[in-house]
């Protein structure tokens, strides 16, 4: 560690070094190894050096702050760690007045057993069992390295579950990208996908739900927002205070190394300009693999009851995880960080307590069960290091201190409380933007509109082949929805549904929703518009919300435009909440999502946790084939003309204006009531919501899931035109298909609840989306219009090419066969394809050879439950498919 | 009958391969990487996931886990093995079964629900099904596309060895829509497509994944003599 040169007698002599691209390792290092490191001795008598706040993102009064805290200048160290913990990230310090609404606001609640300032809130959905969920953004590290960046975001939240005692049993993906026709979507978003399918696979965690949304305010910053959900014995909830003096602070899991420095201060917590490229030293880079041993050694820990307390190294790393136990229990910590296991020896003091080196756990243990937690990790192959003890408050009853030495060298001395709890806080001015009233008063309702039936058909068809209503199969197939075997229902359905326990069938609907158009028109109706979708989501299925976490997405939050989308925002989900009686348990802001001084749409993204007694009444979206005559359509709720910030207004016009539509909390409080009595009496076989695309696009999702036909007559006498009906985005709807002798139960059951209830048709075994007197459209063309646009602009040229499985000899891999695979590929003739043309040619030869699958012709039964995928060979996304189109 | 389950580290599917073991009627054996002992199992599956993380190849790590090499000693003995996905690619290292899975085609990780037209019933895994009988199971892989130099495709071929075919569209462009094979012996067989996410009305899109493990209890019933009775494919 002494092998730099010693030419410098003070690190203040090398300023000439310094970089204009923010915090960069080598910043630090300068100073730090020009001789030995910035120690709390030297801080006292080198008073008045000169420190970088500004480049770590402090202001000088938050600086000063610090001197005044220490009684001193801080030491590098120390002055990186409140540069992160200080940080709108980890502080919230803009965040905090407006948030505590939510604790204000919040409806009693008997489930909740952990809620904010905890890693993630719990609920408790059984006498034994509550699960534990939170939604977090990756934004910023995913523009700048989308893999890395979304992978991480995975790896972060699932770890935040597992701090909980849980463990993780699903992750869904709430993500925003710019124009889909953009070449820098291209980019950013099958490296997203490759990166949340590769983490997320590997780890063994089904991905249920999610959002794949398009629109040019996220082009220079697309949202990448990651839920988890857990579940744990309510015995097993951990806890993050480092209690008990003298207990030993170990390090579990991955090595540090120098991926992700500044990641939460320079990257997260600040706009973007044109450096962002030099930033990918702040992005952290995953290891799915280890984090599945982390999770497995960490339940294994907690059953054998080993820890006594425990918290996750993510954004903020050792900084954040050892400031916070130790703050949580009001005791001091001695650390000794030398001991920290690194992957690059050469690394300084600083750059050990900033790396956001990802999959690490901090635990707290006793003494004597040191020796069985090391014996864990050792089955596992992983990890665990002591790196420091509990130490006892001071002999005044305050708070004890953290002390970090550095090979003898004491490196930080600071109150730990300073660092997590006492972070400054802002009441930012806020100022409604000063273009919102024109705005608002450019309706979407005085645009022109199709009227024919001609006109219809030809919307419903370019609707539903619109990036953000077209089929996300090219997406959702490359993540597995599988594993764990407790996937009831997964995107494209309406909610996640998991199988909680199997003796039972406890389980749980999750849904995850947000619109950043109708935020921008209003935020704070956008936000209950948000929490009503995702609420309406979970109802739809048949199981009881209870729960919300949010992930707020926001521009600068230095622009006075910009906090007061964000209060406004607030505001309306806390009151949201409380009407529905169902309470934020947890979440995120992420602010600074803006290109330089545009912000993006303000987007308050909203996910609801449901519960089910017995998940197999979960009710799906997809209507049946019809066994006899069809089961009954009913559009429930009531529909107005509300056009403005719609999916229509803005794929046919471009169009953003007007307010969004109206929102009655109370109306979808009936219909999830109406929902679950209904699922629970078995009078309804499929529901789907209508939001995005109103009734048309639901119509269109209920009809391919399944490749089921419908027969709809809308109603004549609700004084709408044929075109509202169908395109109208008015909230607390939904389609419901109900079984022939249901028909009467149902509709008085929706009497009972108040919920409008209207016949508008039938399902019917012809594929044929029928809209009398309006217009006819086959299934199959409506599938091509709906599945071919996500292919077309990502598909790429390995797929596109071959579009047949392969036939015999044509088939050298893509990409590199591996070592013993290589008699295999000494196979003849046709080596890979060099090039797209070479690639279709060989293709188009293949598929001139026919389909070479030999006796293929033996009619044979099958033991399909009617829940099967639609089986047509026109399955949505498919590349490689014969192309029977 | 006890069917014993592998976990390396960095298996996933080791919990849903004991269920559905379990749902056909068997008593699941959960078997560890480092331990060379089968517990004295009647047949074994190697369940999906990435263990070690896949690191140099798909189940190169794993092939020299202290547990296989007790199951490839007793495969050779006859030994009922099913490799699924990961363990397809582990049975393939361990050159219990010839070829090698290589990146899908399309590059990308393929999850959905797939046809399979089941061609050869002369195995332990698949005696409950009929010949030719087409099936719906979960595929879920990034390196599925089985590769095998032309001879030894024509040997499977030949001999019957060709377990079963992706039909109605080939998800990761396998060698002659290969889904799955298995040895001379019929005890072992790798298939990349996942049976035990296809055994629960509830969970699954089909119950067609429970034949697979029905039928070893069938293949284990015959061989043991005077062997009880167990549930063929329902």
């Amino acid at each position: 560690m002494t092998s730099q040169p010693d030419t410098a007698t003070s690190g203040a002599a090398a300023p000439s070094e310094k970089k204009s691209t923010g915090f960069a390792a080598t910043d630090v290092l300068i100073n730090e190894f020009a001789g030995a490191p910035d120690t709390v001795e030297r801080a006292f008598q080198t008073a008045n050096e000169l420190q970088p706040h500004t480049d770590l993102g402090l202001k000088d009064d938050e600086y000063d702050r610090i001197r005044q805290i220490l009684g001193r200048r801080p030491t590098a160290s120390e002055l990186a760690m409140y540069s992160i913990m200080w940080s709108e990230h980890c502080s919230y310090k803009s965040s905090k007045v407006h948030l505590r609404q939510f604790g204000e606001k919040t409806p009693p609640n008997t489930r909740m057993l952990a809620g904010i300032g905890e890693n993630a809130g719990v609920v408790q959905i059984s006498d034994e069992l509550a699960v534990t969920f939170k939604v977090e953004s990756h934004n910023h590290p995913s523009f700048v390295e989308p893999y890395q960046g979304a992978a991480t975001g995975v790896g972060g939240i699932v770890r935040d579950i597992l701090a909980m005692g849980a463990r993780p049993i699903a992750v869904m993906d709430p993500l925003r990208f710019g124009a889909a026709d953009h070449p820098d979507t291209a980019r950013v978003l099958p490296g997203v996908v490759a990166g949340i399918g590769g983490y997320g696979n590997c780890l063994g965690l089904p991905n249920i739900g999610g959002e794949i949304v398009f629109d040019p305010t996220y082009q220079g910053n697309p949202l990448v927002n990651a839920l988890s959900i857990g579940v744990l014995p309510v015995s097993r909830l951990q806890h993050k205070e480092a209690a008990g003096v003298g207990n030993v602070v170990v390090l579990l899991g991955a090595r540090t190394g120098r991926d992700g420095i500044g990641g939460v201060s320079v990257l997260a917590s600040a706009t973007f300009d044109d450096g962002a490229e030099q930033r990918r030293p702040s992005v952290q880079v995953g290891d799915p693999f280890m984090e599945k041993l982390l999770i497995e050694s960490c339940l294994e820990l907690y059953d054998a009851g080993l820890v006594a307390g425990i918290q996750d190294l993510g954004g903020a790393g050792l900084t954040c995880a050892l400031t916070e136990t130790a703050a949580a229990a009001g005791t001091g910590m001695r650390v000794w960080l030398e001991r920290v296991p690194l992957r690059e020896a050469s690394m300084s003091p600083t750059e050990i307590l900033a790396s956001e080196s990802q999959e690490r756990m901090l635990l707290i243990v006793t003494p004597e069960n040191l020796a069985a937690v090391l014996g864990v990790a050792e089955k596992w192959g992983v990890w665990a290091t002591a790196i420091g003890e509990v130490t006892s408050a001071e002999a005044d009853g305050t708070p004890g201190r953290l002390v970090i030495t550095w090979n003898d060298h004491v490196v930080v001395d600071v109150p730990p409380g300073s660092l997590a709890d006492d972070g400054p806080v802002y009441a930012r001015p806020i100022r409604e933007p000063g273009d919102l009233i024109l705005l608002q008063a450019d309706r979407a309702e005085t645009l022109p509109r199709p009227a024919t039936g001609d006109e219809l058909r030809e919307t419903v068809l370019r609707m539903a082949a619109s990036p953000n209503l077209c089929d996300k199969t090219w997406v959702t197939e490359q993540y597995d929805r599988y594993v764990l075997g407790n996937t009831v229902l997964a995107q494209p359905e309406d909610s996640g549904v998991l199988r909680i326990d199997e003796r039972t069938n406890l389980g749980v609907a999750l849904s995850v929703d947000g619109n950043g158009r109708f935020a921008r028109l209003d935020p704070y109706e956008g936000a209950k518009l948000a929490l009503a979708e995702a609420f309406r989501n979970v109802a739809i299925t048949g199981a009881e919300p209870v729960a919300v976490t949010d992930c707020l997405n926001f521009g600068s939050p230095e622009d006075p435009a910009v906090m007061w989308q964000f209060a406004e925002a607030v505001r309306g989900l806390a009151d949201g909440c409380q009407q529905l009686g169902t309470p934020v348990t947890g979440g995120n802001v992420s602010f600074y999502n803006q290109t330089g001084a545009a912000a993006i749409h303000p987007t308050p993204v909203v996910g609801v946790l449901g519960i089910f007694d017995d998940v197999t009444r979960r009710v799906p979206m997809g209507f049946f084939p019809p066994t006899g005559d069809g089961d009954l359509l009913f559009l429930l709720g009531e529909t107005t003309c509300e056009l403005s910030g719609s999916e229509w207004a803005w794929v046919t016009h471009g169009h953003l204006g007007g307010r969004p539509p109206k929102i009655d909390l109370m109306n979808e409080q009936r219909l999830g009531a109406l929902m679950s009595r209904a699922s629970k009496a078995g009078h309804v076989a499929a529901a789907h919501d209508l939001s995005d695309g109103g009734l048309a696009q639901a119509l269109v999702e209920s009809c391919l899931r399944r490749d089921v036909g419908a027969r709809v007559t809308l109603p004549a006498d609700d004084g709408n035109t044929a075109f509202v009906q169908l395109f109208s985005e008015s909230a607390s709807r939904a389609i419901v298909a109900v079984p022939r002798g249901h028909d009467k139960a149902f509709t008085s059951l929706a009497a009972e609840y108040g919920v409008p209830c209207t016949p508008i048709g039938v399902t019917i075994a012809e594929p044929v989306l029928e809209v009398r007197e309006q217009f006819e459209i086959p299934l199959a063309e409506v599938r091509e219009a709906w599945s071919s646009t996500l292919p077309k602009l990502f598909g790429g040229v390995a797929e596109l090419a071959r579009r047949h499985g392969d036939p015999e000899g044509a088939s050298a891999p893509v990409g590199s066969a591996p070592a013993s695979a290589a008699p295999a590929s000494a196979a003849p003739a046709s080596a890979a394809p060099s090039s797209a043309e070479a690639a279709s040619a060989e293709a188009a030869s293949a598929e001139a050879a026919g389909s070479d699958t030999p006796d293929g012709d033996e009619p044979v039964r099958s033991v399909t439950l009617e829940i099967a995928e639609p089986t047509g060979d026109a399955l949505p996304g498919g590349p490689i498919e014969p192309a029977t189109d | 009958m006890r069917i014993g389950v592998v976990t390396f580290p960095g298996s996933l599917d080791d919990g849903d391969a004991a269920r559905a073991a379990r749902l056909a009627g068997a008593e699941a054996v959960r078997l560890w990487h480092g331990d060379s002992d089968l517990h004295g199992v009647d047949a074994v599956v190697l369940p999906g996931g990435f263990s070690y993380g896949d690191y140099l190849r798909c189940g190169a790590i794993a092939r020299f886990a202290p547990v296989m090499e007790s199951v490839i000693d007793a495969a050779r003995g006859g030994l009922p093995v099913l490799g699924i996905c990961n363990g397809f690619q582990v049975l393939c290292e361990a050159h219990l079964l010839p070829g090698a899975l290589t990146r899908n085609q399309h590059l990308h990780f393929r999850n959905r629900d797939q046809w399979l037209r089941v061609e050869s019933t002369d195995t332990a895994w698949t005696n409950g099904f009929t010949g030719g009988q087409e099936v719906l199971i979960p595929v879920k892989n990034g390196e599925g596309c089985y590769v095998a130099d032309q001879r030894t495709l024509d040997e499977l071929e030949a001999e019957g060895r060709i377990v079963a075919r992706y039909i109605k569209g080939n998800p990761n462009g396998s060698q002659r829509d290969i889904a799955a094979i298995t040895n001379e012996a019929g005890n072992v067989v790798g298939i990349m497509p996942h049976p035990e996410h296809a055994v629960e009305a509830l969970t699954g899109p089909s119950l067609d994944g429970l034949g697979f493990f029905t039928s070893v209890l069938r293949a284990l019933a015959g061989a043991t003599a005077g062997g009880q009775q167990s549930g063929g494919h329902q």
